[in-house]
């Protein structure tokens, strides 16, 4: 918690260093309720906590005996992937149930170097190469869920899973339901998507809006170390089949983060940047054009409130809403594609629910319906650059 | 050594098979060469012919005057005919219920299949799993599952093993380790690799040992599930990590229209065992007993921790492939070749011939298999449908999936929600 807030003072720092982060995020501002609910690491709920809390999405639930930092920051510095092995790491030292499955996560390492380590120190059973079968591995890790295990299945590019289709709507998302309730599917289904460069269109897609429709499923998206690490141990803890969504861009960023254990809520949206002329909802790698971006807005004298929703299905929508009431503008920034997107979701959620707050349409900028090309250039034109984001939101706030 | 394990050319009665059907049918056919190459129309013997994998098991017993059956004793003889008696009088009340408008949708009937289930499930034990297809009532009772919980599921009721929400394909039981019921098929086959998988992992990382040996699961699928990939994908992992499987074909010879002649190229399936390394078997699936005595070998096997086995059962459905399914394609001579070979009819006479039982003792099973099944219709009848509070409840395991409301609190909170009126 404390990490993220100095790395959002960081990045804010950066864009004025006059302006400083309230010490707690939108949620505890004066008029708006601190009633979110924070998930402990045992499943219980904690209670309403109301008013400025630092901990309103994490939780600590054990003082690690102080660790002898060698800095005199608190925390410890890693990269995104090395937070996601420490938590993955963690869960499986504190559940022996908690295994993972796919292909060259155990001798290889992971082909993101996620997984690096664990195969010795776990066993080639616990950390499974299996062979190249997703729609088959995928079935095996909800059937092993069913009878009790709890299986971290990685896709090797997210992309790959669209092989792993039929199982991850079928009995991922629907099994719970179609046996009455009687067997529990406590999966976490993650890998690398997105645009990488110049990976060519297969290696480069975005799976979230394919699976945002299946009933029973959870998504959240990774941008930063810090809720990287919390976002794998709060899916694999919950009962419920969760795809977590990570990006290839993004496994190299640096954040010093908390030595203590802390688990963050998968429901919730993360305050970035609070502001009062625009809402920019955003997640995983557009998070970074748009922090680009409001360097910018800021020069020009803007003031945008930067959310990343983190979790795509189902949506935050008391983050965004407070977000929408403050501000009455919206502009969904997404690498998704145009049609059927995240985006196209998440505009139909904010006319639904708060139509009345907006003075202006929602802006949407996606990537192009296009398979992204190879060619540097053209793969640059398919995504969302700052510029445009830029440009949006002049245009929203005339 | 199981008799069965011989190679024995039973020699039947050899006239052209001429007949221009594309099917494969009847008995009345050269057996098959091993060399095999083969026409258009040559046709499967239904031989016992057991390919043993390369691990140095001898196959060949030279005694071929073994007797057809290993003894089966009276108890078991009789448990037997009871679980297949159960399935076959469930089976007629679904159609009898279906054609009355108490069900709806698909429902696919399992009769004259019955030997394959009771042959293979009656040997579990409660710990095991089962997974099956879309046709898995019978395998559902067999299991254990009562009469009256997978009648009132096919009526929709919410006493039904899944409260009414799964329907005839998707029958689940945790108490009786019945994994499913999956509508696509091969869908299951993943899903009990995963639960073999998951028994191994409690015997080898969580150190839970059972004395008698490893949680075994069955998968039951039929024969146009063995060109689909997740099929191959399985049985190699399952071989790979010598997972307690068995992997029982429930080769009825049709897919819906298709005849496995005409969608496989090779149709000996269960020759795709050996080529992934384990042991393919093949057995007459209208016989109970053969087919437990192979059985008896597979779920030893796996339980041992050797590892998986491919059993090929030849059988046949009496009725079409769903209620819903004219059945124009199948023979008539095809459809009275197997209906004279009941497998009921084939154990009854068994039982009577080696005197296990009199006649009056079977009539008497049958009677009461009658009331079991009128007293589950009668309960699935006067059983209360859904409510509408139950549309939401089962989606997640945590509601809080649901997520987070305009009004800061989870969704599953609203009061609405667990009325079935919330809009999620």
């Amino acid at each position: 918690m404390a990490a993220s807030l100095q790395s959002a003072v960081f990045l804010s720092n950066r864009i004025d260093p006059h302006r400083r982060l309230f010490a707690s995020p939108a949620r505890s501002l004066p008029g708006t309720k601190g009633s979110i609910l924070v998930v402990r690491s045992d499943g219980r709920i904690s209670g309403r906590l109301s008013g400025r809390n630092l901990i309103t999405n994490a939780v600590a639930t054990k003082a690690d005996t102080p660790t002898s930092s060698t800095d005199s920051k608190p925390g410890h510095e890693l990269l995104l992937f090395e937070a996601l092995r420490e938590g993955l790491e963690e869960e499986m030292d504190r559940d022996p149930r908690v295994c993972v499955m796919g292909e060259d996560v155990g001798h290889y390492g992971g082909s993101y170097k996620v997984t690096k380590g664990l195969a010795p120190k776990y066993g080639d059973l616990r950390v499974l190469d299996t062979p190249i079968a997703e729609n088959s591995f995928t079935g095996m890790g909800i059937g092993a869920a069913m009878t009790g295990l709890r299986p971290v299945i990685e896709g090797m590019n997210m992309g790959f899973l669209l092989l792993a289709y039929n199982q991850i709507s079928n009995n991922c998302g629907m099994l719970h339901y179609t046996s009455g309730g009687q067997f529990k599917i406590p999966v976490v289904i993650r890998g690398p998507g997105g645009v990488g460069r110049q990976l060519g269109a297969e290696h480069s897609q975005r799976l979230e809006s394919y699976f945002q429709s299946i009933p029973g499923l959870q998504m959240v998206a990774c941008s930063t170390p810090y809720n990287a690490k919390g976002l794998m141990k709060a899916a694999i803890r919950s009962d419920n089949p969760v795809v977590l969504f990570e990006h290839v861009l993004l496994y190299n960023l640096k954040e010093r983060i908390p030595d203590e254990e802390y688990v963050l809520c998968l429901e919730e949206a993360e305050m970035v940047r609070p502001g009062e002329h625009v809402t920019i909802l955003t997640y995983s790698r557009m998070r970074y054009h748009v922090m680009q971006a409001a360097k910018t807005l800021v020069n020009k004298g803007y003031d945008p409130e930067v959310i990343d929703i983190r979790s795509l299905k189902p949506f935050d929508l008391y983050t965004i809403g407070n977000s929408v009431k403050k501000t009455h503008r919206v502009l969904i920034v997404e690498e998704c594609m145009r049609t059927g997107g995240i985006g196209s979701s998440l505009r139909a959620a904010i006319i639904d629910n708060f139509w009345d707050y907006l003075d202006a349409p929602i802006m949407c900028l996606s990537s192009q319906d296009v398979p992204t090309p190879y060619a540097g250039t053209l793969e640059e034109w398919t995504v969302v650059q700052p510029a445009q984001i830029v440009a949006a939101v002049e245009q929203l706030c005339q | 050594m199981s008799t069965f394990s011989a190679v024995k050319i039973l020699s039947p009665p050899l006239f052209a098979a001429r007949s221009s059907s594309p099917f494969l049918a009847s008995p009345f056919a050269p057996p098959l060469s091993r060399s095999g190459l083969r026409s258009t129309r040559l046709p499967l013997p239904p031989l016992a012919v057991s390919s043993d994998v390369i691990s140095g098991q001898n196959p060949i017993a030279s005694d071929s005057s073994t007797s057809r059956h290993a003894e089966v004793s009276r108890e078991e003889a009789l448990v037997l005919y009871e679980d297949m008696v159960l399935g076959r009088v469930l089976e007629d009340m679904c159609a009898q219920m279906y054609y009355r408008g108490k069900m709806f949708g698909f429902v696919h009937l399992y009769n004259g299949q019955e030997a394959v289930s009771t042959g293979f499930i009656k040997l579990l034990e409660a710990r095991d799993s089962v997974v099956s297809t879309y046709r898995d009532h019978v395998h559902a009772v067999s299991k254990g599952v009562p009469a009256r919980a997978v009648l009132a599921e096919l009526f929709g009721k919410t006493t039904g093993c899944c409260r009414g929400q799964g329907g005839s394909m998707h029958m689940f039981s945790s108490t009786h380790n019945l994994l499913g019921g999956f509508a696509f098929i091969g869908e299951g086959i993943p899903v009990a690799t995963g639960a073999a998988f998951s028994s191994k992992y409690r015997h080898e990382v969580l150190k839970e040992s059972n004395p008698n040996g490893l949680d075994v699961t069955v998968a039951f699928f039929g024969d146009g599930t063995c060109n689909n990939g997740q099929f191959f994908e399985c049985l190699n992992m399952a071989q790979l990590w010598k997972l307690p499987i068995v992997f029982v074909v429930e080769n009825n010879l049709w897919a819906i229209g298709m005849s496995h002649i005409r969608a496989t190229s090779d149709p000996e399936i269960w020759k795709k065992g050996p080529a992934f390394g384990m042991p393919g078997h093949h057995v007459d699936g209208m016989d109970v007993l053969k087919v437990r005595e192979v059985a008896m070998e597979a779920i030893e096997r796996a339980r041992r921790g050797d590892g998986p086995t491919l059993v090929e059962c030849q059988t046949y459905r009496f009725r079409g492939h769903s209620l819903a399914d004219p059945d124009e394609l199948r023979k008539p001579d095809e459809k009275a070749h197997y209906a004279a070979r009941d497998p009921i009819t084939a154990l009854k006479k068994y039982i009577l011939e080696k005197n296990l039982a009199t006649e009056w003792e079977l009539k008497a099973i049958v009677t009461k298999i009658d009331e079991v099944i009128e007293d589950a219709v009668e309960f699935a009848d006067s059983s209360p449908f859904p409510p509408r509070s139950q549309l939401l409840e089962n989606v997640f395991a945590d509601p809080k999936g649901f997520g987070i409301g305009p009004d800061g609190k989870y969704r599953c909170e609203d009061p609405k929600f667990t009325e079935g009126t919330a809009q999620v």
